[in-house]
């Protein structure tokens, strides 16, 4: 049933844009491509990003750093029932859109898409946002200072987010 | 903050790899990680600019405005101080509305014309006012109809149900939207008057 409502969702989605188009008379196709140029530009303005960040992550990865800090964080994870895979996508969410997303593709890489840390790791990346970069962006757009309790409680949101995707991913697929 | 965690991860991975004994396969890594990002931004070109394509459409069929009178009674909850007609609301509602799309280019420069209205009405400058603080937390919160990136990016690794984490994202975000909101409503009576 989930299953079943999770593809629906998306071709459902597409009919009912392309008909509100034409019910509101828009020229569709043209609309289409300008849109996909500017979704062509958006892609290739994150690749250098993309590029520095999974070369970093694999080299560090590959020279068994990785493994030694989710060891280390092991103890906390096994305790709450997070894969230990997860932890360094969790703390690196809140502060970079790009070097997590580098992170989920080496997880999809290693453990796979369909594992349950591919899961997890999916529904963290859908349902969290970069938190720092947000913050600074739009405070720094009209010099606020103090930004009082906005991180604490964007914070706590996220850490909901992480906690309930696990939760969900271990009831759904475990 | 990013350039510390980039060459730190760098860096001491250098360092590891001594200790481990497995320079080559570090020095082998760099590559093939550059290497994989090129595919997996190939992976996501395609429904990237398919999904932006869309999207587009809907902007221009006025699917944006159309949805922002819906949630427009929310925003008395969540402002009760501002009136809802004010520049300041209709601005957060559209941000609001272009994010649920995942019209992110849109959203932003949005979200900064709230950001300026609500500051011409705050009374302490330099200081968020309540209202900005729910605002930026609700930013901070991602509630989007389709999580494109996640599910290309799933299908391109071979996923055999790339769709199947739409709806416990959406499950997760409403969670983590609502513990966001009633977080800054708590701690903004909390201390609101005297910070």
């Amino acid at each position: 049933m989930l299953k079943y409502c999770s593809v629906m969702i998306m071709p459902a989605v597409f009919v009912l844009i392309i008909s509100y188009g034409y019910a509101n008379r828009v020229d569709v196709f043209n609309a289409f491509l300008d849109g996909a140029k500017s979704g062509l530009k958006t892609l290739f303005g994150i690749l250098p990003a993309l590029v520095g960040l999974m070369a970093a992550i694999s080299m560090f990865r590959a020279s068994g750093a990785l493994q030694f800090l989710t060891g280390l964080l092991s103890p906390f994870t096994n305790h709450v029932g997070i894969p230990s895979e997860i932890m360094p996508l969790a703390l690196l969410r809140p502060v970079s859109g790009s070097g997590s997303l580098a992170l989920v593709n080496d997880l999809f890489k290693t453990a796979g898409p369909d594992s349950l840390a591919g899961r997890i790791a999916s529904v963290i990346m859908g349902s969290t946002e970069t938190t720092f970069y947000t913050l600074a962006v739009y405070y720094g757009s009209v010099n606020i200072r103090r930004t009082r309790h906005t991180l604490p409680a964007a914070l706590l949101a996220d850490l909901t987010g992480i906690l309930a995707g696990t939760l969900i991913c271990l009831l759904f697929y475990h | 903050m990013m350039g510390y965690i980039w060459g730190g991860m760098i860096i001491t991975a250098f360092f590891f790899s001594f200790l481990t004994g497995n320079i080559e396969t570090v020095a082998q890594s760099a590559l093939t990680g550059a290497e994989n990002a090129v595919e997996m931004a190939m992976g996501l070109l395609g429904m990237m600019c398919f999904w932006s394509g869309l999207l587009e459409i809907a902007k221009r069929a006025g699917l944006t405005e159309k949805l922002a009178k819906c949630i427009r009674p929310l925003t008395k909850l969540l402002f009760p101080k501002l009136n809802p007609d004010s520049p300041a609301v209709t601005a957060m509602v559209m941000n609001m509305t272009a994010n649920f799309l995942g019209l992110s280019n849109a959203a932003t420069p949005l979200g900064l014309a709230a950001m300026t209205e609500l500051d011409k009405i705050n009374s302490k400058k330099h200081i968020a006012s309540d209202e900005m603080c729910m605002f930026v937390v609700i930013n901070t919160a991602s509630i989007t109809l389709i999580p494109t990136t996640v599910i290309t990016l799933r299908a391109a690794a071979g996923s055999a149900d790339p769709f199947g984490i739409i709806v416990p994202v959406w499950i997760c975000s409403i969670l983590a939207l609502t513990v966001g909101v009633i977080t800054a409503k708590i701690l903004s009576k909390g201390k609101g008057r005297r910070l």
